[in-house]
């Protein structure tokens, strides 16, 4: 049984089509990325999900239970990380933790062990008794982790878990998300393609309302992903090396080129034609170089070109 | 509303232990935002000046100039009058803060977000709205506990003993009076996710009641009724206003049950 199941979900907002006949399958115990440009209905998926919202048509299922029927059924199931986490000023970490298994129906010392592990956990233990009025966005950013945790949740939702904190914050945040993998399933929506590299093992990018691709994130890259060459120029090279990029954007087994200051980074399509050529046509050009490598296709490469595809599509 | 299909006695436990549990936020927060501190000074300053401003007003107008001329028209102050600045002064801030303090309760939740982080758990929209209510109405039970404790000691010193239960009976009439415009100004904070909005909306039930009110026959039908027959009470008088308490109790009814079917129905 799937951890969450989706089959042509749409939400329309008067004339916006939010979401335009979403199908998708997380299995148990993966960390999903959930990936997408600002406005492709990541953040209404998930509130469908949670069961904050109605779908206009379609179906959803969380741990094999309808959502639009079974609304507070999926409540005990879930934890809940929204993209702007909001709380009660006056309250502390401490308060709030315990307001939280409260309302799971926890008992008392269930409540105080939890509460105490969980601010452990998203490094809150020193501010346990401060109200949470005077907290940063990245703090609240982790207490909101901590109360999603509060019920062992089975299916974790996190609409942007890492957006608001500093690196080593946000490298911390991936780590526990990692270390949740086989304990629950995450459903986790970024725009932060480095976020789902490090830590989510199937990936679905959505655009416009639609799912384009979702597959492993492997499998996605290596299906996806066209292989890259970057040519580093000496320093004061970056017209030499914008010139010479205008030629290659003309040469047949070249697919993009992009130039960022005396750095090109050359897609193509025949890599054994470019293993050859590539170099030579670099020392033609009189360029002198201080790096040449051919580069892992990344996420990103095919994240833009899936999007891209979709948004035309 | 969809229940868990267990048995009727594990259905009502969960219910009311939702219900305790949002309540016990509510009543910290009443306290913590200084909301109970606000309704309960503002309350008591009116059930102690009261009884005082009924007692000295001839003293003060005699110190206008002419005034001993204006205080010998003036008839001599009695219980009765201070009873009728109690009255007419907690209620009318009665209603103002009841606006206040509610046109916010729910909109703001829904607008910061809080709502969706505390409904998205298994916490059900009626007890969220139950608590709230009841919270405010324990706050404003309170204040005019306090207030008519304040005024009934002030009037005994300043004039005479007030009969104990008709001034009891008095002052749950005036709370009941005001937790009609709790719950109406509730309702009004469930449509919206602005508090301004719904303070507006709030308002202008106010002014609708009390220009129906000022219709002939019926008024007595209305929460306005409860003072005049309270204040009657406390005077001696006989007269009833049971079709007003009626529809009192089913205005509170009506607006929790309204704001409850439009809550459970909004996306958050």
């Amino acid at each position: 049984m799937a951890a969450i199941r989706v089959e042509g979900l749409q939400k329309i907002f008067g004339a916006v089509r939010a979401l335009d006949g979403l199908t998708l399958t997380v299995e148990p115990g993966a960390v999903f990325g959930f990936l997408g440009p600002n406005g492709a209905g990541k953040t209404t998926t998930i509130r469908i999900l949670t069961g904050l919202a109605r779908p206009t048509g379609g179906r959803a299922w969380v741990g094999g239970v309808e959502v639009s029927t079974a609304r507070r059924e999926i409540a005990r199931r879930i934890g809940y990380l929204p993209e702007e986490p909001a709380f009660y000023p006056w309250m502390t970490p401490l308060e709030f933790l315990d307001h939280v298994g409260r309302i799971f129906g926890l008992a008392a010392e269930e409540r105080v062990a939890r509460t105490e592990e969980l601010l452990g956990l998203v490094g809150l233990a020193d501010v346990g008794k401060r109200r949470i009025g005077g907290f940063s966005r990245g703090m609240r950013q982790r207490l909101a982790l901590a109360q999603a945790l509060v019920n062992r949740p089975e299916v974790l939702f996190l609409d942007e878990p890492a957006s608001a904190l500093d690196p080593v914050g946000r490298r911390e945040v991936l780590q526990l998300i990692g270390r949740l993998r086989e304990r629950c399933t995450v459903f986790m929506s970024t725009h932060i393609l480095a976020d789902v590299e490090r830590v989510c093992d199937t990936v679905g990018i959505i655009a416009c309302g639609r799912m384009v691709v979702e597959a492993p994130r492997g499998e996605l890259i290596a299906r996806y992903a066209a292989p890259a060459f970057e040519i580093e120029g000496d320093d004061g090279s970056a017209g030499q090396i914008a010139a010479w990029a205008e030629t290659l954007r003309k040469v047949r087994w070249v697919t993009t080129v992009t130039v960022d200051g005396t750095v090109a980074r050359v897609v193509v399509n025949d890599v054994e034609t470019a293993k050859r050529e590539l170099l030579a046509a670099a020392v033609q050009a009189g360029l002198v170089l201080t790096r040449y490598e051919m580069v892992r296709p990344s996420l990103e490469d095919v994240f833009l070109r899936l999007v891209g595809e979709g948004e035309a599509g | 509303m969809i229940f868990p299909s267990t048995a009727p006695s594990a259905m009502l436990r969960t219910m009311l232990r939702a219900g305790l549990v949002a309540l016990r936020k509510e009543l910290l927060e009443q306290r913590r935002s200084y909301r109970l501190l606000v309704v309960v000074a503002v309350l008591v300053a009116f059930g102690l000046m009261s009884p005082l401003t009924a007692k000295f007003t001839p003293e003060i107008m005699k110190l206008l100039p002419n005034g001993e001329q204006i205080a010998q028209l003036i008839p001599p102050p009695t219980a009765a009058e201070a009873v009728a600045q109690y009255v007419k002064n907690t209620s009318q801030f009665g209603i103002i803060l009841a606006l206040l303090m509610a046109m916010g309760a729910v909109a703001q939740e829904k607008d910061k977000g809080t709502a969706a982080l505390i409904l998205v758990k298994p916490m059900p929209r009626y007890a969220f709205l139950w608590a709230k209510f009841v919270g405010l109405g324990l706050t404003f039970t309170a204040g005019i506990a306090l207030a008519a404790v304040a005024c009934y000691y002030y009037t005994l010193i300043l004039f005479e003993a007030l009969p104990v239960p008709e001034w009891l009976a008095l002052n749950g009439l005036m709370l009941l009076f005001v937790l009609v415009y709790l719950a109406l100004t509730l309702f009004c904070s469930t449509l919206s996710r602005s508090q301004v909005l719904a303070g507006g909306l709030a308002f202008g039930l106010v002014v609708l009641l009390a220009s129906i009110g000022a219709i002939p026959q019926v008024g007595e039908y209305l929460p306005g009724q409860l003072l005049a027959w309270g204040a009657g009470m406390v005077a001696g008088s006989q007269g009833t206003a049971w079709p007003a308490l009626g529809v009192s109790d089913g205005i509170i009814v009506a607006a929790l049950v309204g704001a409850w079917a439009v809550f459970e129905r909004q996306e958050l």
